[in-house]
C-alpha cells in the first residue's frame, strides 16, 4: 500500500485531512454547528498562515504585516457588497488584483531591507492601510461593514449555507497546500530556499535574488488575500481590526508553533492556536472561576514552551517520533 | 599578444581611513593561471569582492572580455562568465550535494521562474549535476546533505558549483584553505587540469600550490601591486622577498 505515508507525521497529516474532508457531516450529525464555525475560522487562518510560511518559513522573510492582505481580501468583498455587487467573480478578481498590486508596491520597497528592518517596514505598511480603512467613514471606519449576502457564483458552486462555505474553504486550503508544495520543490522554490540560507552565495551563482523574492512575496500576498475574501464571507462583518498588526503577529505564531518551513506546519499550528484560544479560558474557569480573565498568561507560557521545547514546532516533535521509530526498528 | 580577458585599471577602495585597494592595475590573459599573493590584510579578498560585484569600487574600471563591468550587478557578472569560489566554505548546508550543484546550473541556465515541475524530475539537470560532481570526484556523495560531508568535500563541492557556472574566468579565493596535505595535493592536480578549459585568478596562501600552478604572479602589499611577473622572476625579486616571502623562502 504505497499511498500510505511511512512517517508518523505523514500519517497524522493524512488523518487530519481525511477528518477535515468529512468534518461538516460529523458536526451536523452530532448537532454541533458551533464546532463547524470554529473549524471554518481555523481553516481560513490556516490558509493565511500557509501563505506566510511560504515567504517566512521557506524564504526567510519575516513579515509583521501579513494580516493586511486578509483585510484587503475582506474589503474586496465588503466594499462591492456595500454597493450591492454580490458577484463572486468580481470579488475574486478584485481580491487577486488588489492583493497583488499591494504586495508588489510594498514588496518593491521592503524587500530592499533585511531582518529587523524588513519586519519594521512590513509593519509600517500594514499599519498604513489599517489606519486608511479606520478613516474611511464611508465604509464604516473602525466600526466596520456588515456583509448581508455572501459572494454569489452563478452557474458555479454556491457559497450559501455552512456546509457549502466550509467546502469552499477546505478546497482553497487544499489548493494552497498543493501549490506551495509544488512551488518550493520546483526550480523557483529552490532559489527562494537557497536565498534564505545564503543570499550572497545565490547572487554569485547568478540569481537576482531580489526579483525572485518579490515574485514569491506577491504570490504569498495573493493567497493571503484569498483567505481574507473567505473570512469576509464567513464572518459577514468586516472591520479594520482584521489587519491590525496583532493579527499579523498571531499569524507568525501559528507558523512557528506548527513548524516554520514545513508544508503542514501552519495548518497544525493554526489548529493548536485556535483550539487553545477557544478552550483555555473555559479550562481556567473550570479550575477557578476568578481565573478566567487571566487565561492569556498560561496561553503565553504554553506558546513559549512549545517554541523552546519543540524546535521546529509541533511538526518538529512529530518528526522526532519518526527518528525514534527508525532507531528502534534498526 | 592576445587581448586581456580581465583588465583592471586604477582600482581604488577604502574603508574609512584604511586603503584596501590602492590604484591597482592588472591584466589577465585568457588561458593563464594568474596568482595573487600577499600577507594577511593586503586586500586580496577586497579585490575579489570588487571583481565579483559584491563591493563597489571608489574609483577605477574593470573590463571583462571587452565589457565595462564596473557597475554591473553580481548576478549579471556571473552570467557573463565571471564566477568565484569562497574562502570560507559557503555551500548551502541544508541542501544535498547534488541540489547545490543543480542550483549553480540553474543560475546560468536562463531563468528559474519555473513554478510547477519538481526539480528532482528534471532528469536533464540531474545528469548535468552528476557530471560536475564526477569531475571533482564527489559522485558517491550526491545524496548526502552538504552539512554531512567533510570539510575537504565541501571545498570540492564549492569548486564543482563554480565550474557549473561555466566560467570564462574563475576567481578562486584560497581553494586550499583548511585542507590537509593530501587533499591539497589532489586539489592542485585538479586545478592544473582546468588550465585548458578556463582562465583562473587564484588567491592562495599555500606557496607550493602557487608556485606549481601559476603562470604569472602578482604580489599585493597594503592594497598595492608591488610586482607582477613570472613565478621564476618573482622568486628572485629582492623587494618581494623583503615584503612578503621572508628570508626562509629566499
Amino acid at each position: 500500500m504505497g499511498w500510505i505515508p511511512s512517517t508518523v507525521s505523514g500519517r497524522c497529516y493524512c488523518i487530519i485531512l481525511f477528518f477535515l474532508a468529512g468534518a461538516p457531516w460529523i458536526f451536523l450529525w452530532t448537532n454541533q454547528p458551533f464546532l463547524l464555525d470554529l473549524l471554518c475560522r481555523g481553516l481560513i487562518l490556516a490558509i493565511a498562515a500557509t501563505s506566510l510560511n511560504l515567504i517566512m518559513g521557506y524564504g526567510g522573510m519575516v513579515s509583521l504585516g501579513h494580516a493586511a492582505f486578509i483585510g484587503i481580501g475582506a474589503y474586496c468583498v465588503g466594499i462591492p457588497a456595500y454597493y450591492d455587487i454580490y458577484n463572486g467573480w468580481v470579488h475574486l478578481g478584485l481580491t487577486v488584483v488588489v492583493s497583488a498590486i499591494f504586495a508588489l508596491l510594498t514588496g518593491l520597497v521592503s524587500l530592499r531591507t533585511k531582518g529587523v528592518y524588513f519586519i519594521m517596514i512590513t509593519l509600517a505598511f500594514s499599519q498604513m492601510i489599517y489606519f486608511t480603512f479606520v478613516s474611511l467613514e464611508e465604509y464604516g471606519g473602525d466600526d466596520g461593514l456588515v456583509i448581508y449576502l455572501r459572494s454569489e457564483f452563478p452557474d458555479f458552486l454556491t457559497m450559501q449555507g455552512p456546509v457549502a462555505l466550509y467546502y469552499w474553504i477546505f478546497s482553497t486550503l487544499l489548493l494552497t497546500l498543493f501549490l506551495v508544495h509544488r512551488l518550493v520543490h520546483a526550480h523557483f522554490g529552490r532559489v527562494i530556499v537557497g536565498a534564505k540560507h545564503n543570499e550572497q552565495r545565490m547572487q554569485l551563482l547568478g540569481f537576482d535574488t531580489y526579483r525572485y523574492r518579490l515574485t514569491c512575496y506577491v504570490i504569498s500576498g495573493v493567497i493571503c488575500g484569498l483567505a481574507g475574501m473567505l473570512l469576509g464571507n464567513f464572518t459577514g462583518f468586516i472591520s479594520p481590526e482584521m489587519m491590525n498588526w496583532i493579527r499579523s503577529g498571531e499569524l507568525i505564531f501559528m507558523v512557528v508553533m506548527g513548524g516554520s518551513g514545513f508544508l503542514f506546519g501552519p495548518l497544525i499550528g493554526t489548529g493548536a492556536f485556535v483550539f487553545l484560544e477557544q478552550y483555555l479560558p473555559e479550562f481556567m474557569k473550570f479550575l477557578n472561576p476568578s481565573w478566567l480573565e487571566y487565561w492569556h498568561l498560561p496561553f503565553g507560557l504554553l506558546l513559549v514552551l512549545l517554541v523552546l521545547v519543540g524546535k521546529g514546532g509541533i511538526h518538529g516533535m512529530l518528526s522526532k517520533l519518526d527518528s525514534k521509530a527508525q532507531q528502534s526498528s534498526k | 599578444m592576445t587581448r586581456p580577458l580581465l583588465h583592471i585599471s586604477g582600482l581604488c577602495k577604502s574603508f574609512g581611513g584604511i586603503v584596501a585597494t590602492d590604484h591597482i592595475d592588472l591584466e589577465i590573459r585568457p588561458g593563464f593561471i594568474h596568482a595573487i599573493i600577499g600577507p594577511n590584510g593586503a586586500g586580496k579578498t577586497t579585490l575579489i569582492a570588487q571583481l565579483s560585484g559584491t563591493l563597489i569600487p571608489d574609483a577605477g574600471q574593470i573590463k571583462f572580455n571587452g565589457h565595462n563591468i564596473t557597475s554591473l550587478s553580481a548576478p549579471n557578472r556571473v552570467k557573463l562568465g565571471l564566477a568565484r569560489s569562497f574562502q570560507i566554505t559557503s555551500v548551502l548546508l541544508p541542501m544535498t550535494v547534488l541540489e547545490n550543484v543543480m542550483l549553480a546550473i540553474q543560475g546560468t541556465d536562463g531563468h528559474s521562474y519555473r513554478f510547477w515541475t519538481p526539480i528532482h524530475k528534471d532528469h536533464e539537470m540531474l545528469d548535468r549535476g552528476m557530471t560536475y560532481l564526477q569531475m571533482v570526484g564527489l559522485e558517491d556523495r550526491a545524496r548526502y546533505l552538504a552539512a554531512e560531508v567533510s570539510h575537504g568535500e565541501q571545498r570540492q563541492l564549492e569548486i564543482a558549483m563554480t565550474l557549473a557556472l561555466k566560467p570564462r574566468l574563475l576567481l578562486l579565493d584560497e581553494p586550499m584553505a583548511g585542507m590537509g596535505l593530501e587533499e591539497s595535493a589532489r586539489m592542485i592536480r585538479f586545478l592544473a587540469g582546468l588550465r585548458e578549459q578556463t582562465t583562473i585568478l587564484l588567491i592562495e596562501h599555500d606557496m607550493d600550490a602557487v608556485f606549481s600552478l601559476a603562470d604569472t604572479l602578482s604580489v599585493l602589499v597594503n592594497g598595492r601591486v608591488i610586482a607582477t611577473d613570472t613565478v621564476k622572476n618573482i622568486r628572485a625579486n629582492p623587494e618581494v622577498q623583503r615584503a612578503y616571502l621572508g628570508d626562509d623562502h629566499a
